[in-house]
């Protein structure tokens, strides 16, 4: 068997293209979680994401009203689950819940009339560098806009929350909500705008999953990536920069998977389908043996209601 | 004016008030959704909730839908109420239902009486078994069990799969996605002629009267009880956890793999791809709904299963899509929980001339 080059550079990049959602969402979660909440919601907002990413896509026409409208129904979505648990004190876990599967039968009612609509073609960059360079070329051109924003995203992340004031209210209210309120930051606040912007992640890769990586919209298309997300923020011990590690590696047991199925590795589809699964229950396992590692790096408060007696 | 106090304490008449209302503004919220989709608001909701249950056959789909949904919720709300968060009773239940149904079909054309009860022993400890998985990882490897609970939901479907159209699958079944049938002997007998109500019906009642005294009456309750309020004050109390988050899931687990069973031995008969329609995530809003309590449990079964039947109903006669039937469900509970607040707060009206 000859092994291309480019053929090589094509699966890292496909690997890449499915670890995209992964970083969004996650990264977004990420930055909630932080903030001391526990959105369990985002596989909820993902596939809302999709759906009015699609939707909006083919009504209007417009890909930067469709890509934008997404992010705004995963703000709207998120915007329960923040007045549930900030206003009205809700438990974190269950309202999360309660917003997946909330968000997974609205989607599945708006997307009713969708269904077997073809998607449109969602332009790429940098198309014509892709020869220039062996290999590296078709790894790093020819992605679209929002490839390269998630793959940035990480980075901007890990500098938002260490180098700047913002980020340093966001990880203060997550560690400690009396001592940041005492200091005259207002906690609801911040984790109102913290759960929205998880919501805006969510829904960007939820539209990115409908509109650039399988340009169609299938019920329940999210297929437990929201989830994943959510385990990608506990394998990263709450540092953006291993979700990118993280989400590699799911990408390309998600790959993988297609590939051995081409060349007829004789296991069943099944195993390999459920191979991501338990590859995040093995790798939550041994990252979180470690409890004190997983004590000193999980935000403080996590999970746990903040309210300010007057 | 309106002015918001907190309570001293939460209202216990609030307590089970709430579920009430939260009921009655999902069906205002509900009539809303139809009347933006284009529906007459009444008519909808009456389709939607009176229609299907108008009649015995409809009573029965009833019962038939809210069986699994009771017995998973009392499992259930043994985690929740100790502070375990084990959102896997799908997984559960498919893999108690693939152990059960395995032995089912050991016992191939075989009759005799010993065989259902083999049968549904087989299916607990399916349920047991998998969800043992997330409780040992809990508590000697510190991973979160919300997450390793719903991974593995996953990962049962697919085995499922892989039997039914692999190794389990009927040999004169002309390649469709499904076991021999069982033999009447592995079968729960239907209860009435006609009607597809069956025995399970009576697992999920055992289940309801021996959790009420698990709960109220015996010393296990009370660690539960007090470990979900404060966990610092049951290790304080010297209550072995670990012992505790095992045997929590275990019956939570078998209750689960139960409704796997009544699943593939009541109506069906053998295993397939779709054993259920998601019982095991909508049971986790029926444990809310009825308060962790086994009898606010079996009504608020009741009322979830409707959602099931009344999204069937409304597909055929309205053309309202069937999943409307999940916006229901995610509605009850976000209005569940926000109506907890009435709980901690009061709501004073003040008026502006004394």
């Amino acid at each position: 068997m000859i092994i291309d080059i480019n053929f090589i550079g094509l699966i890292i990049a496909s690997i890449m293209a499915s670890a995209v959602p992964l970083i969004l969402a996650s990264c977004g979660e990420l930055i909630t979680e932080r903030s001391g909440v526990l959105n369990l919601g985002v596989e909820g907002m993902m596939i809302i994401g999709a759906i009015s990413g699609f939707a909006l896509m083919t009504v209007t026409g417009s890909l930067i009203i469709a890509v934008f409208g997404a992010m705004l129904a995963g703000v709207l979505i998120s915007t329960i689950f923040a007045f549930l648990t900030q206003t009205l004190i809700t438990n974190h876990v269950a309202t999360g819940l309660a917003l997946t599967i909330f968000g997974i039968g609205i989607s599945a009612m708006i997307g009713k009339n969708f269904v077997g609509i073809p998607g449109k073609e969602f332009p790429v960059l940098f198309e014509g560098l892709k020869d220039t360079i062996p290999l590296l070329g078709s790894i790093l051109f020819g992605h679209s806009i929002v490839f390269y924003f998630a793959f940035a995203l990480p980075f901007i992340t890990s500098y938002f929350l260490k180098k700047t004031k913002i980020g340093l209210i966001v990880r203060a209210v997550g560690d400690s909500p009396e001592s940041a309120s005492n200091q005259g930051i207002n906690v609801k606040f911040v984790r109102y705008a913290c759960i929205l912007y998880g919501g805006a992640m969510s829904g960007l890769a939820g539209a990115y999953l409908s509109m650039i990586y399988t340009p169609q919209w299938i019920e329940n298309m999210t297929g437990g990536r929201g989830w994943i997300a959510l385990a990608l923020v506990v394998f990263s011990t709450w540092n953006p920069i291993k979700i990118l590690i993280g989400a590699m590696i799911f990408g390309g047991l998600t790959i993988i998977q297609f590939h051995m199925q081409a060349i007829g590795v004789r296991i069943p589809v099944q195993f390999l389908t459920a191979l991501p699964y338990i590859v995040t229950i093995i790798v939550l396992v041994v990252i979180s043996r470690d409890s004190r590692k997983i004590r000193l790096s999980t935000p403080s408060s996590l999970g746990k209601s903040f309210h300010k007696d007057n | 004016m309106i002015k918001i106090v907190k309570r001293d304490q939460p209202s216990r008449a609030i307590f089970f008030f709430t579920p009430v209302l939260a009921i009655f503004l999902t069906l205002v919220a509900g009539g809303l959704i139809f009347f933006i989709l284009g529906f007459k608001p009444f008519e909808a909701l009456k389709f939607f909730f009176i229609v299907p249950i108008a009649d015995k056959y409809g009573f029965s789909e009833l019962l038939l839908k809210a069986t699994p949904l009771c017995l998973i919720a009392i499992g259930l709300s043994f985690c929740f109420k100790s502070n375990n968060w084990n959102i896997g009773a799908e997984g559960q239940l498919t893999f108690g239902a693939i152990v059960s149904g395995g032995v089912a079909l050991l016992f191939y054309e075989q009759e005799g009486f010993y065989i259902l009860p083999i049968v549904i022993l087989a299916g607990a400890i399916g349920g047991m078994l998998y969800a043992s998985i997330p409780a040992i990882l809990k508590t000697y490897f510190n991973t979160n069990e919300i997450l390793v609970s719903l991974m593995l939901v996953y990962v049962s479907k697919l085995i499922l799969d892989y039997l039914v159209v692999g190794p389990w699958s009927n040999p004169e079944g002309f390649n469709f996605p499904e076991t021999r049938q069982f033999s009447d002997s592995a079968k729960l007998p239907l209860l009435f002629e006609g009607l597809r109500i069956h025995a399970g019906i009576f697992l999920a009642l055992a289940a309801v009267v021996i959790s009420w005294f698990v709960f109220y009456k015996t010393y296990l309750g009370f660690q539960m009880k007090v470990s979900g309020f404060s966990l610092k004050t049951a290790r304080y109390a010297g209550y072995k956890g670990k012992k505790m988050i095992i045997l929590v899931f275990l019956i939570s687990g078998a209750c689960a793999g139960l409704a796997g069973v009544g699943e593939i031995t009541g109506p069906i008969g053998q295993l397939h791809r779709e054993i259920s329609p998601d019982y095991g995530f909508t049971a986790i809003i029926v444990a809310f709904l009825g308060r962790l309590h086994p009898v606010g449990i079996i009504f608020a079964s009741l009322v979830v299963a409707i959602t099931y039947l009344g999204a069937e109903t409304a597909q055929i006669f309205m053309q309202i899509p069937k999943y409307t039937g999940q916006v229901f469900q995610g509605m009850i509970l976000f209005f569940l929980l926000a109506s907890d607040y009435l709980l901690f707060f009061k709501i004073k009206f003040i008026g502006s001339k004394k």
